[in-house]
């Protein structure tokens, strides 16, 4: 049995699995100490289940920390920038994409020093050992604890990277150091500012983990523990303390994955309609589908792979209006405060949870509050807020054959009937908590991205080679061998040269359990 | 003229990544080193070419390469302004302008880049009005300038200088020299006078891209189609340009392979509402579009642009993939780009593709 469990920013839940089947499923505020909250989650799910700590096998986290502090520029630590590429890439320094307060808070500290390499493995600059040790006496001087190193070409070549993070821990040995090369694909700069932004989440990766860590010791609970990642992938927690930024996509990705599990379905649209905002997003093959543009977290450009989701403010605590018989639903919203701010809880905003208890779509707060609204208005409000979903799942459409949709989310009670475009409408059980038991199901993965000469090894070759090495970093995370697969190949040729040279992206998942 | 800002910038670059027409590099690392020229209180000034002088005197820089080498190992501004001053000691001569050789990508920043650098104005003219994959692909032919001396520089100021019998065979050579100076180089040549500027450059391109960005910016924040809004704004400049929307769909199939170092491809999308389907060539730029295997719809030079569905943001081929949404729009070419010796230059047959120039307005 494991544990999966989602923290959030307004709540954390739990859910029990025993292999593929739901146990049970609770939901709790998230607190100003994340561990906290898993505690008050975790301990009711095993009060009520009468199971026993010792029973579980592995807990699963999904959590929204780290994304929430760097959007809001909120526990970020100084961080030393040291790039190896001189004479190469000084048109463009370090951070020069990020907002003045993010650069205010990240400091100024950067050393562009001779090192990379070219596309076919060359040496571009001549990194030394002396002028790393130049560099690692200043970053010892001014104090700076938080390392990020980059390095021309380093998804094909890591080397670099680890001889210069050898050297400046040396003389830093309390340093904490992030290698591009661990974090992102080709693409210099937004390779470069993720791990810039992963070394400044450094520390409170360290506090967030050892929190969740303690939670689970004060829960008695002795098993490994795993958090998620992008790509619907695990690690184990240990590795995010210095992997922080790696987690940035897994809320999406994990409601959509639950969302497919506990559907049965491995191609649909899934609807998360949440307290204030409904993301829409596409399962294919049980996986969901990325993104196509860059991804901008904070104002920050990365290369990560993110779910390719539509974000439109209306949930369940969206505020109504009416003005004219022209009926509004949303983008603000009462958020947490719902349960005092909206009628059913005696408050006096009108929200689109009162008009789904008063349409008898739900049954929570107290009805009598809504007995009195027009049915006019509670009529067109719920054709509204259909109308609202149908223009959605119309806009991630693959075509316009009819897709199966799966609602989740604790606004899923706004829907009545079924919708537009939907060859059926499906409300699991259990998709209150459909987040935690993404977190639970995840896969381990490997992923490789490199450049491969198709001119001296042939196009075969090269593919093999790369399906081998992302199977083998996929067995390294945890995959068992015979449940791998190939999900991703890509091959993208370097325009305008003549060598052949090519640049393959494959992925490799497997389960985990 | 205009003067590039830290407000205006990234209007700019989405317009040169629209004029990219698929190719030309990622935009993104071009506006990131204009934004660290403008943060340094560097002014970069634009002039129209109706406003040059008699002596003007100016040189095309580029930076020549693999796209995706240049996101990994970006352009490099001073050994650019190098290249130019190299040019200037071979002929004896010194210039007091700098000219983009094409409208698109990042090789539309990068004089910009130079100008921030060296303090000298760049011309709103260019040789392409949108990207071309090669060197003598450019309208300053149809007016035989010379695109000698050719200086070739690399990040450890490793200079080679052509003189080359024909802008075709410059191509053929320095592609060879930036293939070994680790698959990007940077280069100035094609020095030009006022007279060269005037008759043979394409003008105004540079103004261009900041009104299509500016176009998009608008469009969105209005909440209206962005990719409709580009196309109003075509059909209303002065000469009007013919624009349409040639496809709405899904990538449905990419194949894209190397052939004698360009990236040739197909691209193939699917429509949401019916069963047409278009077929897209390209290399690095895309040539020419087809519908339903038989109906030619737009083809180069005319531009033809990959727009992500949603925001109308331009995509690059290098930045496509299976199952986007996208729309592709073509937008007419200048009367200068459609000449007899013009298309002869870039037109269909240029590419090796067995069919003449049809306008976009006759499709």
């Amino acid at each position: 049995m494991r544990i999966g469990v989602d923290v959030g920013g307004t709540n954390t839940d739990a859910v029990i699995m025993n292999g593929r089947e739901v146990l049970h499923g609770v939901k709790s505020a998230t607190t100003e100490e994340p561990g906290l909250g898993i505690i008050n989650a975790v301990s009711d799910i095993l009060e009520k289940t009468k199971i026993s700590p010792n029973d579980l096998e592995s807990v699963m986290i999904g959590t929204t920390q780290f994304t929430n502090a760097f959007v809001e520029n909120k526990r970020l630590e100084e961080v030393a920038i040291v790039r190896l590429a001189y004479p190469a890439t000084i048109s463009v320094p370090p951070c020069i994409d990020f907002s003045d307060n993010l650069r205010n808070i990240l400091g100024n500290n950067f050393w562009i020093v001779p090192g990379g390499y070219e596309f076919d493995g060359r040496y571009l600059g001549d990194w030394s050992e002396t002028e790393i040790e130049k560099v690692a006496k200043e970053i010892s001087q001014k104090k700076l604890k938080y390392i990020s190193i980059s390095c021309v070409f380093s998804p094909i070549n890591e080397k670099q990277e680890i001889l210069t993070a050898d050297i400046i821990k040396k003389y830093n040995p309390e340093s904490i150091i992030t290698m591009s090369h661990r974090i992102g694909r080709v693409g210099f700069i937004e390779r470069e500012n993720a791990t810039i932004m992963n070394s400044s989440l450094g520390n409170l990766a360290d506090k967030v983990i050892t929190s969740f860590n303690e939670a689970l010791i004060k829960l008695n609970i002795k098993c490994p523990f795993y958090i998620s990642q992008n790509d619907g992938t695990l690690m184990s927690a240990n590795i995010v303390k210095n992997y922080p930024v790696l987690t940035f996509a897994s809320g999406p990705t994990n409601s959509m994955r639950g969302a497919a599990f506990l559907s049965g379905h491995k191609n649909a649209i899934v609807v998360d309609i949440g307290g204030t905002t409904t993301d829409f997003g596409v399962i294919k093959e049980g996986f969901p589908r990325e993104s196509a543009i860059p991804v901008d977290i904070g104002g920050v450009r990365t290369n990560f792979r993110m779910p390719d989701l539509i974000s439109i403010g209306l949930g369940g605590g969206s505020l109504v209006t009416n003005v004219n018989n022209n009926i509004e639903v949303g983008p603000e919203s009462v958020g947490f405060k719902l349960t005092s701010e909206s009628l059913i809880f005696g408050g006096n905003k009108l929200t689109a949870s009162d008009i789904a208890i008063a349409k008898g779509l739900s049954n929570f707060g107290n009805k009598d509050n809504v007995s009195n609204l027009d049915k006019n208005l509670i009529d067109n409000t719920i054709i509204k807020i259909k109308k609202m979903i149908e223009d959605g799942i119309d806009r991630v459409k693959l075509n316009k054959d009819l897709v199966p949709v799966i609602l989740v989310g604790g606004g899923s009670i706004l829907v009545e009937g079924n919708l537009e475009g939907a060859e059926e409408v499906i409300i699991p059980k259990h998709s209150d908590v459909a987040n935690a038991i993404g977190a639970s199901l995840a896969q381990a993965g490997g992923e490789i991205d490199k450049i491969y000469s198709y001119n001296e090894i042939g196009r075969d070759k090269s593919i093999e080679n790369a399906k081998n090495d992302a199977i083998n970093r996929a067995l390294q995370a945890g995959a068992i061998k015979e449940t791998i697969s190939i999900i991703e190949l890509e091959e993208i040729p370097l325009s305008y040269l003549p060598s052949g040279a090519v640049r393959l992206h494959v992925k490799a998942v497997g389960d985990i359990f | 003229m205009i003067e590039l800002t830290l407000d205006n910038l990234e209007n700019f670059t989405r317009g040169t990544a629209f004029l990219g027409t698929g190719g030309g590099g990622d935009p993104y690392i071009g506006k990131l080193m204009l934004k660290h020229q403008l943060e340094k209180g560097k002014k970069i000034k634009i002039i129209s070419p109706d406003e040059i002088k008699e002596d003007t005197f100016a040189c095309n820089v580029l930076s020549m390469g693999a796209p995706t080498v240049f996101v990994e190992k970006v352009p490099n501004g001073p050994t650019t302004l190098h290249a130019l001053r190299k040019v200037e000691e071979i002929i004896g001569k010194k210039f007091n302008a700098i000219m983009p050789i094409e409208a698109g990508g990042v090789n539309a920043t990068l004089p910009l880049v130079v100008s921030a650098l060296s303090g000298l104005p760049v011309i709103d003219a260019d040789g392409m009005g949108r990207a071309f994959p090669e060197l003598q692909m450019v309208t300053y032919n149809v007016g035989d300038v010379d695109i000698n001396p050719i200086v070739a520089i690399n990040d450890f100021y490793e200079t080679a200088i052509f003189n080359s019998r024909n802008s075709g065979s410059g191509e053929w050579l320095a592609r060879a020299v930036c293939v070994r100076m680790g698959g990007i180089c940077e280069m100035a040549c094609y020095p030009m006078n006022a007279k060269q500027i005037k008759e043979t450059a394409i003008h105004n391109t540079i103004k261009l891209s900041f009104d299509i960005g500016e176009v998009i910016e608008k469009a969105r924040n209005q909440k209206t189609d962005p990719v409709m809004a580009i196309i109003n704004y075509m059909e209303k400049s002065n000469p009007p340009r013919c624009g349409k929307v040639l496809f709405s769909g899904k990538i449905n199939d990419l194949i894209r392979e190397t052939l004698n170092g360009f990236t040739r491809g197909k691209l193939f999308l699917k429509s949401l509402d019916s069963s047409d389907e278009m077929l897209i060539e390209f290399q690095n730029e895309f040539s020419y579009a087809k519908l339903n295997d038989k109906k030619l719809l737009a083809m180069v030079p005319d531009l033809i642009c990959a727009l992500d569905s949603e925001t109308g943001e331009p995509i690059t081929t290098d930045g496509l993939r299976y199952g986007q949404r996208i729309k592709i729009v073509a937008i007419s070419a200048t009367s200068i780009m459609r000449s007899k010796k013009a298309l002869d230059l870039f037109g269909p047959r240029a590419f090796g593709l067995n069919f003449d120039y049809t306008p976009l307005e006759e499709l």
